[in-house]
Order: C-alpha cells, then structure tokens, then sequence
C-alpha cells in the first residue's frame, strides 16, 4: 500500500492502538487436532453404523428432556465418587461405541469448503455416496483457516471470512480509505456481527470526530454502533455521538433511562433533577418535571411517615403498618396512599390529596376514584358520601358522580360495603336495567322492590319474592305492594 | 419421537437430523466426559433437536444453568457453555470461569457454543475480561430455523423484532437468510421469491447474494419449495394486538406456550381416584406438549374455539363407544384383537381427558365479562367504529390498574386502525398511562411510538378504512363452525399478512398494487434460476408449495388461517411457515418494552 505515511498518522490513534485480533488456538493445539481428525476420519472408513446405533437407544430407553435432565444431574452431584465410577464406566464403554466423525451432512457442512470442491454436487450426493464422507472431517476446518494473519486478504475477502466466523487480523488497514472500504464491505455484507467488529476497530483507530463524521453518511453502522454503544453500556461516548447528530430527543432519553440505575433515592432525585432541562418532546418535558417532583414529595412525605409510624402516636399508622414505602411509586399510588393515611389534611401541607391533585393536575374522574377506593377500604362511609354530595347555591344537596354510580357500586362492593351503604348508591345508578342487576347481584331488595314497583311489573316483583326469605321484612314489603290498590300494574 | 415433523408436505426430519449431526460432531470435539452449562433460553429449543440421551451417548454427564458464581462441583473433563452470544451471559461466564479452583486436579477444559452464530463482540468482552484464553473450543451452532411440527419453522429468536424495528440492527435477518440458505441446500432453490416491507427486500438481497459467493451451494435437489413469500411484521402490525380466537391461540394468549410447551394449572388435572380423598391437590403446573403428534390436538388446534366444543364430544362418544366394544367381544380372537387397539383407545382417552380440562379453564376466562368487554373493544376498533376518540373502556381499565400490556394492546389495536390517533387523543392516553403505571413508562411509549404502532396521525388520513375494505380484513357473516374464510381465526377479522398471502396465490398482487403500496416498505418478485433439469413439470391437481416467512414474528391463529387455506379444496397452495419468533400480542408488546428493573448482578 502506498500510501503517504503522514496521512496514515493523521488517522492514526496511536495512544489508544491496540491490534484487534483474537488470540486463536496455538499451533501446537491445532496440530493436535489435526492428527485427532484424521484418526477419526479413519474410523469412518472401518465401521459406519451409526444410524443402527440411535435407532437402538432412542427407542430403548425413556428418554428425557434436556430441561428435565438439567434438573436431574444438577441434583445427583453430591455423590461424587460414584457418580466418577460410574463415569468412568460409561466413558469407557461408550468410547468403544463412539460415533466416528460421519457424513458430510451438518448444518455448518452444507456451505463450508463448498467452493473448494466442485465434483461436490448435491447433498443427495453426500447421502448416497459414502466415499464422500472421506471428505467430511476435511470439509469441517481447512487448513487454511490457522494461517489467516500472514496472507494479505482483501477487505471482501476479510468480511467474507469473518461472516464465515473465522478470525481475521484488521490491523493491516491502517489508512482512513481501507477502514472505510473495510466498513462499507462489511455493511453490504449485512450480517452485524462482522459489522460491529469492524466498528470496534474503527473506534479504536481513528479519531472520535472522523468516525462519528463518517458514520454520519452510513446510517446502518451508524445504528450498529448505537445499538452497540447502549449495550455495552458506554453511556458518555454514546450521549457525545447522538450530540453530533443533532438527535437531541434520543439524548434526553438516554440519559433519563439512566436514572433506573440508581438505587439511592436521594441521588436519584438530584438526578432527574438534572433531566429537566433536557431537550425531551414538549409532552414528555412535563412528565419529567412530574415524575422529578413526585420523587420529591416521596421523599418528604416518606421521611414523616416513617417517624410517625415509628413513633406509634398516630392511630392510623398503628391500625393499619404500612406495607411498603411509598418511594418510587406511581402517582395514582401515591395519591391513594395519601387518601388513606393523609385524608383529612389541609391543602398547605405535602401529603394532603388535595395538594397532589392541584400539583399534579389529576383529572376529577381519577381522583374520585382513588379516593373512593381508599375511603371505602377504611370503611368510611361517611367520607364516601361526601365524596359525591354536592351543594348548589341554595343549599340543597345533590348526589353525583363523575364516574357513574355503578362503578361506584363496583367498587364498593369490592371493598364489602355493607348492603346499606350498597343499596343508597344502587339507588342512584340511572340506567333502569343496570340498575335492577347490580340490585339483583347485590341482594339489595329494597331496591329491586321498588324499582319493579315504580315499573309497575307485577310479573317481576312476584317472581322476586322467592328470592327473599321467607317471613322476612322484604317479603312483608313485596306483599303490600302487591296489595296496594292505588298502583295500575301494567300486567 | 419426531414422526410429526414428518407428517407434511415437506419433510422436516431432514432439517432436525442435521442438527442433531451437527450437535454429536460438536460434542466428539471435546473428548472425555462433559458438563454443560446451559444459557436457560436454549434448552427449550434444544429440547426440539435433541433430548437429554443424546447428550448422554456423548459423555454429557451433567447439565447446569448458567448463573453467576462459582460451578458447581462435578468430575468431568470438559466445561461447555451452549450460549446465545449476549454481553450480559459473558459477564456470567467471566465470573464462572474467574471462581474456578485453579489449583483443583485434574483441570476442567472450557469451551463455548454460540448458538446460532459466534460473536466476534463477545470475543472481545471476554477479552477484555481477560479468560477468552481459557476456552479451547470456541465454535458455533447454526440453529437457525427449528422446526417446531410438520409445517412449521422458528428462530425464536425473541428479541428480532426489537431489533429490526428500533434498533436498525439486521443480524437476525442475516440469521434468517442463513437459515434459508440451509433450508435450499436440503430442500433445492426456491424458485420464485416474493416480499414485502424493508427486511423483508434485505432478506432477499442477502440470499442472492450468498447464492453469488458460493457457487457451491448451486445444488441439483429437486425443489420442494415453489415460491418463498418474506413479510415484514410491520406490513401488518395489527393482527398480533388482537386476541386470537382459535384453540391454539388462546391457550397461547392465556397461558403462553414456550417451544411447543405448555404449563397449565394443576387443579382440572387432578387424577381421579378414589379414596384418596381431595386433599392432596398437585401443586406443580401441568406440563403439556402440544404438537400435532397427537392426533386430536391436530384436528382441533386450529379451530375457532366456539367450535372446539362440539367436537370433543363426539371424540367422547366415539371412544365410549369404542370401550364399550369390550362386552361385544366374545371369541378368543375378538378379545385378543380388542387388547391389541387398547394402547391406541387409553392414549386416545387421556388425550380427550386433557384436552377437555384445558377448554375447560380456557372457557373459564371466555366467558367471564372482561374477556367479552375486551373482545367488543377490540372488534369495534378493527370494523372502524370509533377509532377516533378516547375508549370509556381503556379508560375503566387504567383506573382499575388492569396489567399496563393489555392496556397497551388495546391503545396500539387502536392507533392502527387510525392509522395513528389524533394528538389530542394520544396525549390523554399517554398522560392516564404514565399516572397510573409510572413515569418511568414514557421510555416504553417511546419505543413502540419508534416501531410505528403507537403514533399521532401525521398525514391527517386515515387509510386502515381503505386497506381494510379492499383486502376484506372485517366479515360481518362469519362461520366458526365451518369456516369458509380465514375471517374465523378473529371471529370477524381476517388477518392482513394471511390475505396477502392468499391473494398472492390468486390473483396475484397486481390486483392490489394501491393498497401494497400503503402499507410500508417496498414489494417485489425475485426469481432464482434453476438447472433445466430440475424445472418442475406439474402434475395435474398438483399443488403448489409456498414457503411464508414472516420477519419479526407470527401468531398461532396466523398460522390456523394458513393452515385452513393449505387445506381449502380448490386452494391450490400449500403453506409452510417459518418465523423468527412465535409470538402473541403481550410477549411481543413486551419485547418493546424497556427493562425497568436493573440487572441482576
């Protein structure tokens, strides 16, 4: 190559150089192998049976599966010294029957050494005729493939041996030019292993602002050395790249996604503190700033909570442990846990509901809901029906719901509301239907019985009355209506 | 042992034999006796090469998992990892190997086996760790495509989608075009490719030109394959979000079946007996394979589950029937011909035991009233009502904190079928989400929002109505008993890939260029040249062979729908499926989503 050394320099990272090449097996092992192999390939000649033999123990002995037998062999070591008898016997008599390096026909030999065997046809070839199966040993390991540092390949043929998993020395390409025709070899090649490599030499060797300038104009090993970047976890080189591509949006998220590594809560705080500014989507911004500030209030209300409950003054906390702090948990979470243990607080303070929903903006329907599930789980009735009693400007009361009164029911009911606080608010659900099967569903009779009779369905509430108990206030109810002459029932 | 994969138009035996040649040639490499260390996620696939004897003819002696620490104590000769080849497994492996008594006797020998390719990237962690020295052997095992039954291929390679779709990362393309390249040189060149999408069209281009580099690989086979079809799975990002209805498909939505493995709840499963009183209740889930090995599996398997019902009962009668034989058997040779159909009517029994106690469970959930509230949700966005404004029912489900995936396939089932959601829409979505679930979600909004299936409406234009009356993807009339369209895998949706196909096999695709050309990536034809010797001359009534691969994984009920065109009378095609990975809505939704617990070490 002749190229003019000073620009070789210039590209050059000699500070950081280190050849790439992996260490493969030394001659000696190879040799070794060799002369193993073509023990092997003699044994195929002498005795091929090796069908016969599986047939044999498939069908001999219950077999078990590899997952089941991780288990079992797992289990039996603690026996050592008979399990090494027993090992030693079996080594010794399945030697006797060892399959023999056979046919050409593996998965690997199906492409390996292909070209170098032209009167190799066709696999129903290698099937039928067993002289091939000579070659089969061969076919596996060239020889070729131990003396890949001294030949002088081309940066094709560097790639098509590396897609073939072979080891190739990449120090030979020394200029910008070669590495880059190297890259763009590897590229057409498609396969990202090779591609990666290539790029782990290239970010060693050249310098930071050239790679990332030409990486700029080959977007699909420019994905590669992203994907590659993020795995092998180096963060700033990776934040430095997406800078220089102006791809500010993957910045942020990369650098947010790295508060999940940190465990201490205080560090964590300071630093999606730190995330705000960054340049996120206009959405997502306020969704940092929240998920910053949630974190925040945890930790105040967390540091309270603990020395209350520690403390055993507050009746709450001692009726009721907590389970589990409250530290990192979603807000819908953190607003029920403030309903239940912070109810009743002012809006001033951190952990009232009424401050995380002005804070937090949290929609009317969410946090009636949070706070219904939360009250009815203390069995607080009253604070329920203040939940949905509304004043209007003279004074009278009204009840309403944002959410509708039979989710209302549902979650009541989950939280074993007792039948009289179930059926004031099956009374209120407006759809006559839902209405009479929550009442039905929910055994709340008085509703059911009055529902029929503002219906005037006789037929209905006649048949209901076998599903109260006999000489029980409800069947006494049933009966009067029934009875009661000023009703025009419709059948 | 594996007659099923033997039972199809194409015989897959061929494939699996090679692998498990492949696998013995590997293990002689490593002479003396063995330990292997197992990366969890191999064994399932493995189990559909090789079972544990095989290993054992091989000096295998003991088997691990890989975690971190020190290895267990065991007397071999040999320490062999069977990997895939990911970073986070060599820092396992690195730590295996650091802990290592040096000073025992005699030494263990360490090797690795990256499956399905070696990674120079590893290499060099390992490297860099310092002990790639301590590994003798360091090969790879080209497990490619594993074949799963007799019409069916998997890479399970569960991360492809992710990888393709976010990442820009075209390995496990590569890893596909490799397999298909295996598959011609044992099945013949495929004569006619056809594709859709980008990776799709990059597949393409690799095989020819992995064809070009080795001349070699030019073999004189008889083709089995007529056409090969490559989808892209974002051609068709719809019909994975949508719950499947075939028997297979649900019990793949309910329970997840894992390498043609299922685990079930042990309580319908409780043996019979009596006097033993119910108080010893198994408490180990039921492992169940499910292949078509078993004859009523295979009947019923593909059937839309409102029809699976009725068939099991006329099994159950038939077999009554069958016992009952026993009273009409009278002569020395009836008697003697009534035991000789026993093992048949006994395998035959249990396997109508099993397979009631699962339609059982799964009719548990079918007819509870979420499951139907869901469905009605689901079938409402995919018949283009509604698609446009925030689900009262999404949102009931946000608020009663249902599992974030669900709540996430119904968003994403509805952005598709609006082809994105309006602003407004999807900000109130994202908001609810990241309220209820955690702030730390937006990185998982953002991901599938990169993948396409989560996006606001950009173009101001909805084409799923378009697409979706043009390929016919909504049957109001459908048949789940007797099925006379595809339409019944969904109960009313016909899957998109699956119409593709069919409309490829007649009349072909120049009759829908407009709507191809809507959805993404680019189509195209391929031809590759065969020998004239090897051209095919059809028999009459013949039928033709499609290999469907679909790129970023396929569902059961995809694979029910192609199944039922194969078997169609006058069809004329007959499918064989492969994939990277077997998938269903909430494993596949879960690939996308970014890991939210650190690592274990």
């Amino acid at each position: 190559m002749s190229r003019a050394r000073a620009d070789e320099e210039e590209y050059w990272h000699s500070s950081k150089f280190r050849a790439f090449t992996f260490d493969d097996e030394d001659d000696e092992l190879s040799q070794l192998k060799e002369s193993k192999r073509a023990v092997n390939s003699l044994r195929d000649i002498v005795d091929d049976d090796d069908d016969d033999l599986e047939r044999v123990s498939w069908s001999g002995e219950p077999v078990g599966s590899i997952s089941w037998s991780i288990k079992e062999t797992a289990s039996s070591s603690t026996s050592s010294l008979e399990s090494r008898d027993s090992s030693l016997q079996k080594g010794s008599s399945s030697y006797a029957a060892f399959p023999k390096q056979v046919s050409s026909y593996s998965l690997s030999s199906l492409f390996k050494g292909r070209n170098r065997l032209p009167s190799f046809q066709s696999l129903s070839d290698a099937l039928s005729d067993t002289g091939v199966k000579n070659y089969a040993p061969e076919l596996r390991r060239p020889k070729a493939e131990y003396k890949d540092y001294s030949s002088d390949w081309s940066p094709k043929d560097t790639v098509r041996r590396m897609q073939r998993g072979k080891i190739c020395s990449l120090e030979r390409f020394r200029s910008l030019q070669d590495k880059l025709v190297l890259l763009d070899e590897a590229v057409a090649g498609h396969d990202g292993n090779v591609i990666t490599a290539v790029l782990i030499f290239l970010k060693r060797t050249l310098r930071r602002e050239i790679l990332f300038r030409e990486l700029e104009v080959r977007q699909v090993a420019l994905c590669h050395l992203i994907h590659f970047l993020k795995e092998t976890g180096e963060q700033k080189l990776l934040l430095d790249l997406l800078r220089f591509l102006d791809r500010t949006e993957e910045v942020a998220l990369s650098q947010y996604r790295e508060h999940l590594n940190i465990q201490d809560v205080e560090k964590r705080r300071e630093f999606l503190k730190g995330c705000i500014g960054l340049p996120f989507s206009a959405e997502d911004t306020s969704h940092i700033q929240d998920h910053y500030t949630l974190l925040e209030r945890q930790i105040i209300i967390e540091a309270n909570d603990r020395h209350l409950e520690m403390a055993g003054q507050s009746e709450i906390f001692r009726k009721y442990p907590r389970k589990a702090s409250i530290l990192n948990m979603p807000l819908v979470t953190t607003l029920f846990y403030s309903c239940f243990y912070h109810y009743t607080e002012a809006e001033g303070t951190f952990s009232s509901p009424t401050n995380l929903k002005k804070t937090f903006k949290i929609p009317d329907k969410q946090y009636v809901l949070t706070a219904l599930a939360a009250r009815a789980k203390l069995r607080a009735w009253d604070d329920v029906d203040a939940l949905f009693t509304t004043k209007n400007w003279l004074g009278y009361t009204k009840k309403k719901a944002p959410i509708g009164f039979h989710r209302v029911v549902e979650i009541l009911q989950r939280n074993n509301a007792p039948v009289q606080v179930l059926q004031e608010y099956v009374r209120l659900v407006e759809d006559v239907e839902t209405r009479l099967n929550l009442a039905t569903k929910y055994k709340c009779h008085d509703v059911v019985i009055e529902t029929y009779r503002d219906l005037k369905d006789r037929i209905q509430l006649t048949a209901y009355k076998c599903k109260v108990e006999r000489g029980s206030a409800e069947e006494e109810k049933i009966n009067s209506v029934l009875n009661n002459t000023q009703i025009r029932w419709k059948n | 042992m594996a007659a099923h994969l033997s039972s199809g138009r194409v015989n897959l035996t061929a494939l699996r034999e090679a692998g498990r040649r492949e696998l013995r040639e590997f293990l002689d490499k490593c002479a003396g006796s063995k330990a292997i260390v197992w990366d969890e996620s191999l064994t399932g696939p493995f189990g559909l090469i090789a079972q544990y004897s095989l290993l054992k003819e091989h000096e295998v002696e003991k088997m691990f998992t890989l975690k971190p620490g020190r290895l267990p104590q065991a007397d071999v000769k040999n320490i062999i990892f069977f990997v895939r080849p990911k970073l986070e497994l060599m820092d396992i492996i690195t730590d295996n190997v650091l802990r290592e008594d040096r000073g025992r006797s005699p030494q263990r020998d360490f090797h690795i086996l990256f499956v399905p390719r070696r990674s120079l990237l590893c290499e060099q962690w390992l490297k860099e760790q310092g002990v790639l020295g301590s590994f003798i052997h360091r090969e790879q095992y080209s497990l490619d495509l594993i074949p799963f039954d007799g019409d069916l291929l998997s890479m399970e390679s569960e991360s492809a989608f992710k990888e393709c779709y976010l990442e820009s990362d075209q390995t496990s393309l590569y890893h596909a075009a490799k397999g298909l390249m295996t598959l011609q040189a044992l099945y013949g060149t495929i004569p006619q490719i056809f594709g859709k999408g980008e990776c799709a069209r990059h597949v393409a281009n690799m095989m020819i030109r992995m064809k070009r580099e080795f001349p070699g690989s030019q073999n004189s086979i008889f083709p089995v394959f007529d056409t090969l079809l490559l989808l892209d799975r974002n051609v068709d990002l719809l019909t994975p979000l949508a719950t499947q209805l075939t028997y297979e498909g649900l019990i793949d939505e309910i329970y997840g079946i894992q390498n043609t493995y299922v685990k079930l709840p042990p309580e319908k499963f409780a043996p019979k007996k009596q006097g033993e009183g119910g108080k010893d209740l198994p408490t180990e889930p039921k492992k169940l394979q499910l292949n078509s090995a078993e004859e009523l599996y295979a009947e019923i398997r593909d059937k839309n589950f409102n029809a699976v019902g009725s068939v099991l009962s006329k099994k159950a009668k038939i077999i009554s029937a069958a016992f009952e034989e026993r009273h009409h058997a009278k002569t020395v040779g009836e008697i003697k011909q009534f035991v000789s159909q026993l093992p048949h009517m006994q395998a035959a029994r249990s396997s109508l035991a099993n397979h009631t106690s699962i339609a059982e469970l799964i009719k548990d959930i079918t007819t509870s009233e979420d499951f139907f509230d869901n469905l009605t949700v689901e079938q409402e966005f995919m018949s283009g009502i509604d698609t446009d404004k925030v689900n009262n029912y999404i949102e009931d489900c946000i608020a009663q904190k249902h599992p974030l995936i669900k709540i996430l396939r119904l968003v994403c089932l509805q952005s598709v079928c609006n082809s994105g959601l309006k602003q407004k829409v999807l900000d109130h979505y994202k908001r609810e989400i990241l309220q209820t679930y955690g702030y730390e979600h937006v990185l998982t909004l953002n991901n599938l929002e990169k993948a396409g299936l989560l996006k606001p409406q950009t173009s101001g234009r909805n084409n799923y109505p378009t697409i979706r009356k043009t390929l016919r993807l909504w049957m109001d009339d459908v048949n789940e008993q007797n099925p006379n369209d595809i339409s019944y895998v969904y109960s009313g949706y016909a899957p998109l890939s699956v119409r593709l196909a069919q409309l490829l096999a007649r009349p072909g695709w120049r009759s829908i260029e407009e709507v191809l050309k809507m959805l993404p990536g680019p189509h195209f034809e391929e031809r590759q040249q065969l020998p004239t010797g090897l051209q095919k001359k059809r028999q009459h009534g013949e039928n033709r062979v499609t290999l469907v691969f679909f790129l970023g994984g396929v569902t059961y009920a995809e694979i029910a729908a192609l199944r039922f065109l194969s078997q169609m009378e006058d069809g004329g095609t007959e499918y064989v499926i492969a994939t990277t990975k077997l998938i269903n809505g909430t494993s596949w939704i879960k690939s996308l989503m970014e890991k939210l617990e650190p690592a274990p070490f």
